[in-house]
């Protein structure tokens, strides 16, 4: 099963490489990984999509949290959450098609931020559904390339993830 | 006032209460070497090889469960420390190991002596860092020792640039700290102990299953108090020998690939297993999809990654050791309840008739030495209360099945990682810590070979240990391994062109001695053993076919036992 993993670690150099170790190291796959700081400086946060079975899932848990960088994590699977990704994709634009972008960067509301004489740069954020679908639909349109983000999560109402 | 980082560093490790050290000098810790210089509190121990000064310090740490300090030079001395840093993670060894690195300007250019050290240790340390402002330094000191030796101990590196030893910063080190990524268990769950409680007072068929973490964790008195309280049987694995007293009517001798009929006979037929400080370790369960088919487990240890990882467990207890025996001790006492024991009495006998197999009987021999015997007679001639470092291979199975460690901390050897050449180095440690006490180490010619230079140690410190070289002039296990499993084509495990171990150790200023027939072993064992200051190297020819017995073959289940 998929799992999002939302962590909470000290923003210090190399903790991001102990993950990516950690996973490594112990056969984990990892499917998407997007980490930033956060509003507290010292702290990083990271989003890590995974897939495994339920002991897998927790031995990797139980295994993160043993990092002694990671100061606390949140499996966002086991409650109501909110994922968002994000897409750049540049496209050949020329007359014959520039309607066709228009009209379906409208329908998914994706942004057209830049614009030459032959190409568009469309944005769009949502679930890897979305995006998945935005890109199916921008069809035959040529698409010169795409840039997409690991999932970002956060837990919805009360749970949250945080010191 | 202000102190250099070399200082400091100094100051810090007196401040921890560091009183050895083991390491080798190089150019960047130049600074450092002169700052020990100036000083007489703590004493540093020359090796001849850094992997020597990992496994010293390890030794030191297992024989005391104090934490162990190594201090090595950037490049090649970090690189040759890593064995014996994945030794020590995979052993749960508290350590701290300081490497050197070159100035920070330089970090990442290829500079001369310069590896990534925190990157190449980073799989095998419970934590490591690279200490870039000498600010810093003190705190992060504080904070290795801290992460060391709390909750599951680990080896921690703390890698520091040259200039940073140069640098100059007040002095302060903290008594305590905390860190809020990092927060290990103490105490179990209540309920989780009530639960256990149950399990423990319902058994019919139980078995005690302790490791390594009741000997780290200082549990073996509590474990002795709970095994008499409820009488049941118990079994150690290789790293938790001597957490239960060996020569108990209760213990039931190590467990696993080459540990007793009884014990692994009486985990597969269990219907309650207690698994204490011991972590299902493919050497101990056989064939997982066998492993104890009737069984409820019950697991206590500080590491929650180390519970349900291999094998599911019913009611997972995570704290340490120590508290929780006393937890589940309180808990019984409240209660007031006993198992069944007429069931307990049937179990007893099931394993009675288990031991009668007397599965580590070998055939004594008039002409060749069999290492058993040599063993044996140490066990004998050291009236079982020495510190027993041991190597890899036959001769550390026959340790562990022959000597019969009655206390905690007396057995040190190579477990997770199986490092051959741990053996002679660890025993530098422990002798270090031990000054007074008699120090072992039992050995093959294959593994002695690895870390042979130690010896000029040895010689320098003037340590007295008594190297037991089990001589079979093979890589016994790799020989017994291709006996069994490829129709004895012994492809590269004979042991050609060996030195002369007497001259050896006299070369390096030892006693040597060759015991080449059975009837000299025992004489030959009190001379050494008289000789309270002189290191004696006995290189005792064996038995070159003799075999580890029994054995679970690879792939086979606990009660799949190949007997003699
Ligand atoms: C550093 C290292 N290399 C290789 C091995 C694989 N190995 C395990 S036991 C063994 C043979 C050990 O021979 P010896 O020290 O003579 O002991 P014996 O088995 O003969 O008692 C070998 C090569 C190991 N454990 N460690």
């Amino acid at each position: 099963m998929r799992h999002i993993i939302s962590i909470l670690m000290e923003n210090e150099a190399g903790a991001l490489s102990r993950v990516a170790g950690l996973f490594s190291a112990r056969g984990y796959n990892i499917e998407s990984l997007s980490v930033a700081p956060t509003d507290d400086p010292s702290l990083s946060r990271m989003t890590l999509v995974t897939r495994g079975s339920q002991e897998i899932v927790e031995q990797i848990t139980k295994q993160l949290n043993k990092l002694i960088d990671v100061v606390k994590l949140l499996d966002l699977t086991e409650h109501k959450h909110i994922e968002r990704g994000m897409v750049l994709v540049k496209v050949q634009a020329d007359n014959s098609n520039r309607d066709h972008i228009k009209h379906m960067s409208d329908i998914f509301r994706a942004q057209i931020i830049d614009v030459t004489r032959t190409a568009y740069t469309i944005e769009l954020t949502g679930t890897g559904q979305k995006l998945d679908a935005f890109l199916d639909a921008l069809s035959p349109v040529p698409i010169i390339e795409v840039v997409r983000s690991g999932s970002m999560g956060i837990a919805s109402g009360e749970v949250s993830l945080k010191i | 006032m202000e102190l250099t980082g070399a200082e400091i560093f100094v100051r810090c490790l007196q401040d921890e209460g560091v009183e050895t050290i083991f390491g080798y000098p190089g150019g960047a810790v130049l600074h450092i070497y002169d700052a020990l210089y100036k000083q007489n509190e703590i004493a540093h121990v020359l090796v001849r090889h850094e992997q020597g000064a990992v496994h010293a310090a390890e030794g030191y740490a297992k024989s005391t469960n104090r934490t162990g300090v190594a201090l090595v030079t950037s490049g090649p001395g970090a690189t040759n420390a890593v064995t014996g840093i994945a030794d020590a993670y995979m052993d749960s060894v508290p350590l701290v190991v300081f490497t050197g690195q070159v100035p920070t300007a330089l970090i990442g250019n290829d500079a001369f002596q310069e590896v990534d050290t925190v990157g190449i240790t980073r799989p095998c340390v419970k934590h490591n860092f690279l200490v870039k402002d000498v600010k810093d330094l003190a705190m992060t000191i504080k904070k290795a020792f801290y992460i060391a030796s709390t909750g599951r101990p680990g080896p921690v590196v703390v890698d520091i640039p040259k200039d940073v030893t140069a640098d100059k910063a007040e002095y302060f080190y903290p008594d305590t700290v905390e860190l809020r990524s990092y927060r290990p268990t103490r105490s179990g769950h209540l309920r989780q102990i009530r639960r256990a409680v149950d399990l423990l007072l319902g058994a019919r068929k139980p078995v005690m299953y302790t490791g390594g973490g009741v000997v780290l964790g200082n549990g073996a008195s509590a474990l002795y108090e709970l095994t008499k309280r409820l009488n049941f049987p118990i079994t150690n694995t290789l790293m938790g020998l001597g957490g239960f007293p060996a020569t108990d009517p209760q213990f039931l001798g190590m467990l696993g690939m080459h540990g007793t009929y009884e014990a692994n006979m009486a985990m597969h037929y269990a219907d309650l297993v207690i698994a204490i400080g011991a972590r299902f370790d493919d050497r101990v369960t056989g064939n997982i999809e066998k492993f104890c088919p009737d069984a409820k487990i019950i697991h206590v240890d500080v590491d929650p990654a180390s519970i349900s990882k291999n094998v599911k467990v019913d009611v997972p207890i995570v704290g340490m050791v120590e508290p929780v025996l006393q937890s589940l001790l309180t808990e019984l006492e409240e209660r007031d309840e006993q198992p069944d024991a007429e069931a307990l009495k049937e179990w007893w006998a099931r394993i009675e008739d288990w031991r009668a197999h007397d599965c580590l009987h070998y055939e004594h021999n008039d002409e060749v030495i069999k290492p058993q015997f040599v063993v044996e007679t140490l066990y004998q001639v050291t009236a079982g209360d020495a510190y027993i470092t041991s190597d890899v291979g036959q001769h550390q199975m026959f340790a562990a099945q022959f000597y019969k460690f009655d206390k905690p901390l007396r057995w040190i050897n190579s477990g997770g990682l199986g490092t051959m050449g741990f053996g002679l180095p660890s025993a530098m440690g422990v002798q270090f810590a031990h000054p007074q006490d008699t120090v072992a180490c039992i050995t093959g010619e294959g593994s002695i070979q690895m870390n042979i230079q130690e010896l000029a140690t040895c010689r320098q410190y003037g340590l007295p240990i008594k190297v037991v070289n089990l001589n079979n002039r093979f890589l016994g296990m790799v020989r017994q391994w291709q006996e069994f499993f490829y129709s004895g084509r012994y492809a590269m495990s004979y042991m050609d062109s060996l030195p002369d171990f007497v001259k050896l150790a006299e070369a390096y200023g030892h006693v040597g001695m060759r015991i080449e027939k059975p009837g000299d072993v025992e004489p030959a064992l009190r001379e050494a053993f008289a000789m309270k200051d002189r290191l004696v190297f006995m290189d005792f020819l064996t038995d070159q076919q003799e075999n580890v017995y029994p054995m679970i073959p690879a792939g086979a289940g606990q009660n799949e036992m190949i007997l003699v």
